[in-house]
């Protein structure tokens, strides 16, 4: 009797270890970026959970410098213009895809999923040759172009379930009602896909957001960066010194907005992503 | 209100012919009901009155107008889904007027036309509920009201009344038909379900595999059903079948012999049929009247149903396997394990041929 009730103890306390252990795993190093941030150059290499002197300073520092705060914007005008391209095509084609009946759409559904396939670095040299040749080096065009084709296929995919479940008979309703096709899908398609939108836009916002190879490549003067290859570009004040301090804050600034919005997301992140799972 | 003609009407998915050849006339105002078992091809014929579904081949028209190529706004038609599809995020009134606002129709018509459907439909008290704040037959009605707020010219059901529960589908039945009446509008409705044919429909088309079997009143298609499949389908418990052969015809009539009854003297013309040719006697189960047999004769009662105000009455057949059904009144005097022997009426008796077609009454007979 005691021993069942011990080695249950002991299996509910394993269990709550591991979930501590896990949890420190995933936000320690979250929790050790946004203590850095506000720890003085000076203490940097100190040791320790909580820090002693606490200070704002390299927050003043990286918000005075006028091209962190360029790069935040380059960054939301990239970021929201890709969530918005996304969406509407998305939107548009997954109708196509999900609704009108033609020879090879699984064809079309799987290159488009084939394509979401390819690394980043494999079509890195030849995108390069496209946003040349369309001029759109070095400006927030040329990332727009190409963060929106590599979100695509994945909002497409999404939208494309989602929009498979609702129900046929509404579309002829809507038919029958006299709309036309881009009417059924902004006045009647829309408002019930708010939960599959804000999967995708936000997914594709974060994709955007966080985005380094391209954003790198592509841009080549301080006035069109975005955020993080301005952190990774912030220096220090010698050439031997790396400003972490100032990179954490940077940091911690460009990460806080996305953890706010996948909070207020969340559960419709959750009702999304799982909309093709099960009927519910 | 219009009529709708179908001349030649043939539909195909591919290399599947859901409908062959369907000729029928929709007179105006007339409700008319389509029924026939699932398959049968019911709502693919009235998805291409819709407009939903493209015709293969014929020609449809509604009036005088030719509308193979109309896309459904420009037929003139409104249509009540079977699982409703109101739009979910629109209130009661946002759902009927969406249809008139896309045809840009002026503001106040759009309020007056939204507000006299209601007032039709009682449903002044809903207008600004969504869907799902509503009841199956408030919903029911909703559908109606947004079919109907475009002032159709032809209004279409889809099996309506499928989702409802049972008292409520009785009710929701006799609203449809009161609103007929009221409205006087042309109405095709599909069903499967015969009571609802049998009790609204001025004109009932019975379908069977994407072919029209018999067009008639209610009344017709339970009096003379014309085939088979007819007979069986409409009615309820379905009819009795026995195989029978024809012993012999004559002016007023023909004499027909079956396996347990003695020989029926019937005022079929059998004229075109030959002596001892297998035919097959329908008989309804009301139609039937039973008394005591002897011990070895006659058909045995395998069960007895009790419903209140009636009773069915099982009978072992004396071929195949389908159980013979005796309809009467409460209370009964069989039981189970008694032999009986069977007497039909004469004049309800229908006869089929070996192409499951009836065989026609002499004239005089059929006059009267």
């Amino acid at each position: 009797m005691t021993s069942r009730r011990l080695s249950k103890l002991a299996a509910r306390a394993g269990f709550w270890l591991l979930v501590a252990l896990i949890v420190v795993i995933a936000v320690f190093p979250f929790y050790y970026a946004i203590k850095t941030s506000f720890t003085p150059s000076g203490d940097l290499f100190r040791v320790e959970l909580w820090p002693t002197r606490a200070t704002l300073a390299n927050y003043v520092q990286i918000f005075s410098q006028r091209s962190f705060l360029q790069a935040i914007f380059n960054s939301i005008l990239v970021a929201t213009s890709v969530v918005f391209i996304a969406l509407l095509l998305g939107i548009t084609a997954s109708y196509a895809l999900g609704r009108v009946r033609f020879r090879g759409r699984t064809t079309v559904l799987l290159v488009i999923l084939g394509v979401s396939m390819f690394p980043q670095v494999a079509v890195l040299s030849g995108l390069f040759e496209v946003i040349r040749a369309l001029n759109l080096y070095n400006n927030p065009g040329g990332l727009i172009l190409s963060y929106t084709i590599f979100t695509l296929p994945f909002t497409v995919w999404v939208l494309t379930t989602f929009m498979r479940q609702l129900p046929m008979e509404l579309e002829e309703a809507a038919i029958m009602d006299g709309a036309t096709p881009w009417v059924t899908i902004t006045k009647v398609f829309l408002p019930l896909m708010w939960p599959a939108m804000a999967t995708t836009g936000l997914l594709a916002f974060i994709a955007a957001w966080n985005e380094f190879l391209f954003a790198l490549t592509f841009t080549l003067t301080d006035s069109q960066r975005t955020v993080p290859v301005a952190i990774a570009l912030l220096s220090g004040g010698s050439a031997y010194e790396l400003p972490w301090a100032p990179i954490m804050a940077a940091s911690v600034v460009v990460t806080v907005p996305l953890v706010v919005l996948v909070i207020i997301f969340q559960r419709r992140i959750v009702s999304g992503l799982t909309a093709g799972a099960v009927k519910g | 209100m219009a009529s709708v003609t179908l001349d030649k009407i043939n539909k195909a998915f591919g290399s599947t012919h859901i409908i062959k050849d369907v000729d029928l006339a929709i007179g105006e105002g007339e409700f008319v009901v389509f029924v026939g078992p699932s398959g049968c091809g019911k709502s693919t014929l009235l998805r291409l009155i819709a407009g939903l579904e493209s015709i293969s081949d014929g020609e449809l028209s509604i009036g005088s107008q030719v509308v193979n190529e109309l896309p459904p706004r420009e037929r003139g038609v409104g249509m009540v889904f079977q699982s409703y599809a109101l739009y979910p995020h629109m209130t009661v009134y946002e759902n009927m007027a969406f249809g008139l606002k896309l045809a840009k129709t002026a503001k106040e018509t759009v309020h007056e036309r939204v507000m006299t459907t209601a007032r039709i439909l009682q449903l002044e008290e809903l207008l600004e509920r969504k869907p799902k704040a509503l009841s199956g037959g408030q919903r029911q009605r909703v559908a109606m009201g947004r079919a109907m707020a475009r002032e159709p010219r032809i209004l279409l059901f889809d099996e309506p009344l499928s989702n409802l529960d049972a008292s409520l589908r009785v009710q929701m039945r006799n609203e449809i038909a009161r609103l007929h009446k009221r409205l006087g509008s042309t109405m095709v409705y599909v069903t499967h379900d015969q009571v609802e044919a049998m009790t609204l429909a001025d004109k009932i088309v019975v379908l069977n595999r994407g072919r029209v079997e018999q067009v008639g009143s209610p009344q017709e298609l339970y009096q003379r059903p014309a085939t088979k499949f007819v007979a069986g389908f409409i009615g309820s418990p379905t009819m009795n079948f026995l195989p029978a052969r024809l012993v012999g015809a004559d002016a007023t009539g023909c004499r027909v012999g079956a396996t347990g009854l003695t020989e029926l003297t019937l005022p079929q013309d059998a004229s075109g049929h030959s002596q001892g040719e297998e035919l097959t006697l329908g008989i309804r189960p009301e139609h039937l009247r039973l008394t005591e047999a002897q011990d070895r004769e006659g058909f045995e009662i395998v069960n007895v149903e009790y419903l209140g105000n009636e009773v069915y009455v099982y009978l072992e057949p004396k071929e195949g396997d389908t159980l013979l059904i005796q309809r009467g009144e409460a209370p009964t005097r069989w039981s189970v394990g008694q032999r009986v022997a069977l007497a039909p009426d004469p004049e309800h008796v229908h006869l089929f041929g070996s192409d499951d077609r009836a065989l026609p009454l002499k004239a005089a007979r059929a006059v009267a």
